[in-house]
């Protein structure tokens, strides 16, 4: 029995001379939330892209619901789900459309049935027949998830889900990335955001300079903190202030 | 594997019916591709026609060929600006993160230029028949005409994927179309090349849409058309051929 979601060994990958990924480590338990944070340009797209079967590897073995990406993509195409960074949804068509659409190359039975539901879900159905290009920054992306979650993925990626989104909407984002996971969906997110990692995730790996420097649950992340400090106020470290000290260390090597 | 080769032509449709939708919508795209041709025919009928000797009795009959070119030419920067925004938005990505035939994105959008344009020619070439086109062109010369507009649509459709796919901005993705919209102009869609300076002359009659626009002519008034219709197949089949390969290069890239 299977029980890893995602399998990572090795996993090198450059662009021309540039160095991306120079061996990365990880494993994704099934139904747990999996927060890979990195800066910008860390690879964490690059990562994405390799696991969903965008881009090939240099060399690593990636395992993707039991099946190798390199050797059949097509399998794992058929349990996987991809938002990406920037919304892709179709600007012209309608929100309703947009899902159809999705629902129709899923080859789902009842692919108006499935978009009304998700509509429902998502808070769209006022906006169902408007074309897309008149949404606000926060409804394209509750369509663009919405849109990932046709035909119900045991897996599902979320590159950076809530840039651009205000404090409000990520909020109500989390809350739809927790009912997924309480589902039994996989949920494989990247992020800038130290906090949105703090809140959802499981299991949190940080990404710096080609490698998976430190992995874990939020607890045996803050233990590698140094001990904290009494000052007027005890004050627990933040990922943020973990993430500075583990970087900090390494450059200092 | 085998359930998405079963699959193909339901995603193909799928993808054909976006960007029909994406047609549609635009007004745009509509005026270029169709009432642009038709208000250039009225012009050239009723404006210019009356000064232009072409040799033929009815300048409808002489004109409508080149009309049809331009209608496909004029669709050539959509196509190409429909496809860049694809791999802009991300739209490619996630169709090739999903369990369907990798080319079937790409060939949705050869297909709706093929479809598109179909489209387009007949409403042209009803106008023209209330303009008093008329043809004595049997079933077998119309196939033939339809043939070889579809090869003419596949060789632009499949320069235009290039540009749209290998393209840094939208500007640099229509770009394509500008020299595209003149070759109609400079060959004998609307005057006979004879009438022209030497330069131009041989120009126009050693360009693709001529070969075209007088293998269409001929096989309109049922003569023979002789070895130009080789010459346009030659023309046409070798666009397509060169132009698929870098179009499908680009596409690896891209995707
Ligand atoms: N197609 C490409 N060709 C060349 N270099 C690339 C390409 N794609 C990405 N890179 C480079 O690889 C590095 C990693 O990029 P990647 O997009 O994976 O980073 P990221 O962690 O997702 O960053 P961000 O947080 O900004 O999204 C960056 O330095 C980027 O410039
Ligand atoms: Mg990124």
């Amino acid at each position: 029995m299977e029980n890893k979601a995602i399998r990572v060994k090795g996993l090198k990958k450059s662009y021309k001379e540039l160095d991306v990924l120079k061996g990365v480590d990880f494993e994704v338990e099934q139904g747990s939330i999996f927060a890979l944070l990195g800066s910008n340009g860390a690879g964490k797209t690059t990562i994405v892209k390799i696991l969903t079967t965008l881009l090939k590897q240099d060399s690593g073995s990636v395992i993707v619901n039991g099946f190798d990406v390199s050797l059949n993509p097509g399998n794992v195409r058929q349990s996987i789900s991809l938002t990406g960074q920037f919304a892709a949804v179709d600007e012209i068509l309608t929100g309703r459309e947009n899902l159809v659409m999705i629902a129709r190359l899923r080859h789902l039975k009842d692919p108006r049935q499935v978009a009304d539901d998700l509509l429902n879900r998502f808070d769209l159905t006022a906006a169902a027949d408007r074309a897309v290009s008149t949404y606000s920054g926060g409804m394209r992306r509750r369509l663009d998830i919405a849109m990932s979650l046709v035909g119900k993925p045991l897996l599902i990626f979320l590159d950076e889900p809530t840039s651009g989104l205000d404090p409000e909407v990520r909020i109500e984002f989390w809350q739809i990335v927790r009912e997924l996971a309480d589902g039994g969906t996989t949920v494989f997110l990247t992020t800038q955001y130290l906090d949105e990692a703090e809140q959802l995730a499981d299991r949190i790996a940080i990404l710096h300079e080609g490698r998976i420097i430190v992995s874990g649950t939020l607890s045996d992340l803050k233990k590698l903190f140094p001990a904290t400090k009494v000052e007027y106020i005890e004050k627990q470290p933040t990922l943020e202030e973990i993430f500075l000290a583990i970087v900090g260390k390494k450059e200092q090597k | 594997m085998e359930t998405i080769k079963n699959y193909f032509f339901i995603d193909l449709s799928v993808m054909l019916g976006r960007s029909m939708r994406h047609i549609f919508r635009s007004m745009d795209t509509i005026i270029t591709v169709t009432v642009m041709p038709v208000a250039l025919m009225l012009l050239f009928v009723y404006v210019l026609g009356g000064a232009i000797q072409t040799g033929a009795d009815n300048y409808v009959n002489y004109l409508l060929p080149g009309i049809l070119l331009v209608a496909i030419a004029n669709s050539i920067g959509y196509t190409s600006f429909r496809l860049f925004t694809d791999v802009q938005r991300g739209i490619f990505e996630r169709f090739h993160s999903m369990p369907i035939a990798r080319s079937a994105a790409l060939w949705g959008h050869v297909l709706t230029s093929l479809v598109s344009n179909a489209i387009s020619v007949v409403v042209v070439i009803l106008v023209a028949l209330l303009m008093g086109f008329r043809s004595p062109a049997g079933v077998l010369s119309w196939l033939a005409i339809a043939g070889i507009l579809a090869l003419f649509t596949l060789a632009l459709t499949w320069i235009a994927a290039i540009a749209g796919l290998s393209a840094k901005s939208v500007d640099g993705a229509i770009a394509i179309a500008y020299p595209i919209h003149f070759l109609p102009l400079i060959s004998s869609a609307f005057v006979p090349t004879r009438s022209m300076p030497g330069p131009v002359r041989a120009f126009a009659e050693n360009q693709p849409v001529t070969s075209i626009i007088e293998t269409i002519r001929a096989l309109l008034s049922n003569r023979p058309a002789g070895h130009e219709i080789w010459i346009a197949l030659a023309w046409c089949v070798g666009i397509i051929f060169v132009a698929y390969i870098f179009a499908m290069r680009a596409y690896k890239r891209r995707a």
